[in-house]
């Protein structure tokens, strides 16, 4: 059995170890919920975004459009958010694991990261880093996530990359966070609207879509925007999650702790009660032999 | 005032939702000059270009500066998608005139081609802050 004082030092380290996981834990839970506000704000930009995007595309009819087509290119970027900090439980490495697991290929790929793990991990695993912007996952705002909109569109209009991909993790809620690839470009539309567009069509979707300037000018500028909203969106919702994920990486850690130190208090205890006897029995055994 | 002649606008930024509700008309600038929108318009998608945003209520106007973004004109429903839009009172006059002079600087200077429709867009948007803030002082 481990002596008093070994076990008296060990649970005094877990001890200190269990403060700082507390402390990170409260640390986390007040930024999820500034970070939860932010998702919720932001969020009906990205819907009504996203509605008018469809719905314009829709109504466009067939527009041959460069955005609308995959480039020539094989390649393929991909935007990856993760976080700059770790002790985040799996938040990171399920990110990584969903590119590593992807059928694009680490010599095909281009990528744009966005914090300073994925975008480590990635480059052992011989990934391409085309670009770098580990500051902006601290505080994101809508002029970062433009001037990443605007980096990946110039790539794909040079002709670097056929398509333009974005992984993040969703902020589904505080304890569940799903780690997504997005295709950006080409843009796509899901065609989960066609089935459910078996109601009577209103007067809205009869008519045709107009545009000023015309439909090909105006989708060069609408789409960028599209895509930025679409960053923008995973940037917040990527800071909700990575604090969701440590929260609770730091809300087991403690439970842990707390787990060890009352395993550790049962031997310190039993450890004392058996000096204290072996004490006496020396006591007894050393009078019985002077009498 | 009967209500057939409103229609719903709302008008969304990354941030929040800056307007939402029943409107008899809405005025602002696109990419090919100002439009006036009433009820019964032809659908319609268009590019904003910074410029003030006047909205009529029933018995009230109000004046906004909108700065990039587009707009979505359905038969009773508007939507302006726009990347920052603000209140005269919520407008730092200080900065929009410190980004003016800057941009003016920059517009006067020897530069690319890309500074320089950089620089033209900040001075327009400083612009229209500057113009919706000084009506409302």
């Amino acid at each position: 059995m481990a002596s008093m004082r070994d076990i008296k030092r060990r649970k005094g380290s877990i001890q200190s170890t269990q403060q700082i996981t507390k402390a990170m834990k409260l640390v986390s839970t007040v930024k999820l919920q500034h970070a939860k506000t932010g998702a919720e704000q932001t969020k009906p930009y990205s819907d009504c975004m996203y509605e008018t995007i469809s719905q314009v595309l829709k109504k466009a009819g067939n527009i041959d459009h460069r955005y609308l087509k995959p480039g020539e290119s094989d390649k393929a970027a991909i935007i990856v958010i993760t976080s700059n900090k770790g002790l985040a439980g799996g938040y990171n490495s399920n990110v990584i694991k969903m590119i590593t697991g992807s059928d694009i290929e680490p010599a095909k790929a281009m990528v744009y990261a966005v914090g300073r793990k994925g975008k480590e991990a990635l480059a052992r695993r011989g990934y391409n880093i085309a670009a770098d912007y580990c500051e902006v996952i601290n505080t994101p705002l809508f002029s970062d996530a433009c001037k990443i909109g605007k980096d990946v569109l110039e790539g794909f209009a040079n002709g670097e990359f056929g398509e333009i991909y974005l992984a993040y993790t969703r902020f589904k809620n505080t304890v569940s966070h799903i780690p997504t690839m997005l295709k950006l470009l080409p843009v796509q539309i899901e065609s989960k609207e066609n089935e459910a567009k078996d109601e009577k069509p209103t007067i809205d979707d009869l008519t045709l879509m107009n545009f000023e300037p015309d439909a090909d000018e105006a989708l060069d500028m609408i789409i960028p925007n599209y895509i930025n909203s679409l960053i923008y969106g995973a940037l917040i919702e990527a800071v909700a999650s990575e604090n969701g994920a440590r929260m609770q990486a730091m809300d087991s850690a403690t439970s842990n702790a707390e787990e060890m130190i009352s395993d550790l208090s049962l031997k310190y205890n039993r450890a004392r009660q058996a000096s204290i006897t072996q004490e006496l029995t020396e006591i007894v055994a050393g009078a019985s032999a002077i009498n | 005032m009967d209500d057939s002649k409103l229609f719903n606008l709302k008008v969304v930024t990354p941030n929040r939702i800056f307007y939402e509700g029943a409107v008899e008309m809405v005025e602002l600038k696109t990419t090919e000059g100002d439009i006036g929108i009433l009820k019964g318009h032809i659908p319609l998608t268009a590019v904003v270009s910074p410029g003030a945003l006047i909205i009529k209520e029933t018995d009230d106007t109000k004046e906004a500066a909108l700065i990039d973004g587009i707009v979505r004109i359905l038969q009773d429903s508007v939507t302006i998608l726009a990347q920052s839009c603000e209140w005269p009172d919520e407008i730092d006059i200080n900065r929009a005139n410190e980004a003016k002079i800057r941009a003016e600087r920059r517009l006067s200077g020897q530069e690319g081609e890309v500074n320089f429709q950089r620089a033209e867009l900040a001075l327009k948007r400083s612009i229209t802050r500057l113009e919706v803030a000084d009506k409302y002082k």
